[in-house]
């Protein structure tokens, strides 16, 4: 019973850490987990992410390099970042009420999946070439600015685009581009 | 000799072609194959033994620099294609252009998992606004203009100066070298000491002003913060010889709160 109650006082814990946006980026950094909950916060976020499942949520850990192959160290834990995401996807009417039209979703995945099959690196200009094919030109302008800003995407000096960390969050590249490469015709 | 000046002149400029090449694959994503490295080393190498001048050996070294960039480019790009994310870009960018809005919007939804977050204020917070909404002060009131009064033009001596804290006794190099003697006396054999231990006083403005002084020590590099996450707890470290960190590595900000309640917490801990 002792170690019920600790471990529910600990999911609390979490839990306003993790919803509450506390820094200019939302999500936690493992260490900072480490700090408010203890060494063994992966283990609390294991049961929290179990609760979270029921809401169709998930707690998403995005690794500060490339995502371990085998089970993650405590170090690359700790430099990890936290967030809480939907587990499952949104249907288009509800994207709406997010504040998303088609179009920018149509665009947001274009930009994405290009970036993603030219190595995670691609020019602007090239990318809003793209977009110009199946968007109005004035919205185009519009809607790579609102990526950029929204950190689904990041621009260099030399107009390169590049995936932010919104993307790394929110987005799974590989069944991204597996469901466009699975599109017959 | 007119002949040696010319081939300088020529490998200069193969050199500089060398460097514009490396620059335009780097800056514009261009692909790096399109670098023959084997013939370029072969370049570099054929006119070094010309090189006399520093300028000279400058170009020679950013060429071989440009040169390391374009092969670390070639090789994250085999990397890439070892990678379960390589796609044919010319393949996907197909597919992209033949599907509808609507289509990639709907295949997007299936992977797109978006971040959930609260915005609401507490409690605590609205607590906190009014009581800082209360004692604000009207603009009208805060914005006073400043009222001239004519003065006669007179003299100051550095005595007065130093009575009015705007010159120091002693320059501020020399106190700042006190200051690391005196905690290099105080950390002992552990060769550290709790930093509330050492910039603590019995006067709030005195602790103030060492803690002024303790972050000017380590900045310049007399010293050094130990930080333990875990137990909240910082140490301060002398330096034998102080050590300069310009360029050497990155250099980090620690906020610490020096705040009346931290110092009131550590003066009742150290009647204890």
């Amino acid at each position: 019973m002792k170690r019920k109650a600790y471990y529910v006082r600990k999911i609390k814990r979490a839990a306003h850490l993790l919803f509450y946006r506390r820094h200019k980026k939302p999500g936690v950094k493992g260490w900072e987990l480490k700090r408010r909950l203890g060494s063994d916060y992966p283990k609390v976020l294991g049961i929290m992410d179990s609760y979270l499942e029921k809401l169709d949520l998930q707690i998403k850990t995005v690794f500060e390099e490339e995502k371990p192959t085998e089970k993650p160290t405590l170090e690359q834990l700790d430099k990890a970042r936290f967030y809480v995401t939907l587990r499952g996807g949104l249907t288009p009417k509800e994207t709406k009420f997010c504040g998303w039209r088609i179009d920018d979703i149509a665009g947001l995945a274009i930009s994405i999946s290009y970036i993603i099959s030219k190595k995670g690196k691609a020019p602007r200009e090239e990318v809003e070439d793209l977009l110009r094919n199946k968007l109005p030109g004035w919205r185009v302008d519009i809607n790579m600015n609102r990526y950029i800003r929204s950190g689904y995407l990041a621009e260099d000096e030399n107009r390169q685009l590049y995936l932010d960390w919104r993307t790394r969050a929110e987005v799974d590249q590989k069944a991204l581009v597996d469901l466009l490469l699975g599109i017959e015709g | 000799m007119s002949s040696k000046r010319q081939r300088k002149k020529l490998g200069g400029e193969h050199l500089q072609r060398v460097i514009d090449l490396c620059k335009s694959v780097e800056e514009r994503g261009l692909d790096p194959f399109i670098v023959d490295v084997d013939d370029i080393i072969a370049v570099v190498r054929e006119y070094f033994p010309e090189w006399e001048l520093p300028e000279e050996f400058c170009l020679d070294a950013e060429a071989i620099h440009r040169l390391a960039s374009v092969i670390k480019l070639q090789s994250d790009w085999v990397k890439h294609r070892s990678t379960s994310l390589y796609t044919d870009p010319f393949l996907l960018e197909e597919k992209i252009r033949r599907l509808g809005k609507e289509e990639l919007a709907r295949l997007f939804l299936k992977v797109w998992h978006p971040i959930v977050e609260l915005e609401q204020i507490s409690p605590h917070s609205l607590n906190e606004a009014i009581k800082y909404w209360q004692s604000l002060l009207p603009l009208s009131e805060r914005w006073l203009k400043t009222a001239f009064s004519k003065m006669e033009t007179g003299t100051v001596t550095p005595e007065e100066l130093i009575k009015q804290r705007i010159l120091a006794e002693t320059a501020f190099s020399e106190e700042l070298e006190t200051f690391w003697e005196e905690l290099k006396r105080k950390v002992g054999k552990e060769g550290k000491i709790r930093y509330w231990d050492f910039v603590g006083a019995d006067e709030y403005s005195e602790t103030l002003r060492r803690a002024y002084m303790t972050s000017f020590l380590v900045t310049y590099g007399y010293a050094t913060l130990e930080v333990h996450r875990l137990e909240e707890e910082i140490f301060i470290k002398p330096y034998e010889k102080p050590i300069s960190f310009l360029g050497k590595k990155q250099l980090i900000s620690i906020p610490i709160s020096i705040s009346v309640e931290e110092w009131r917490k550590w003066k009742e801990g150290k009647g204890d």
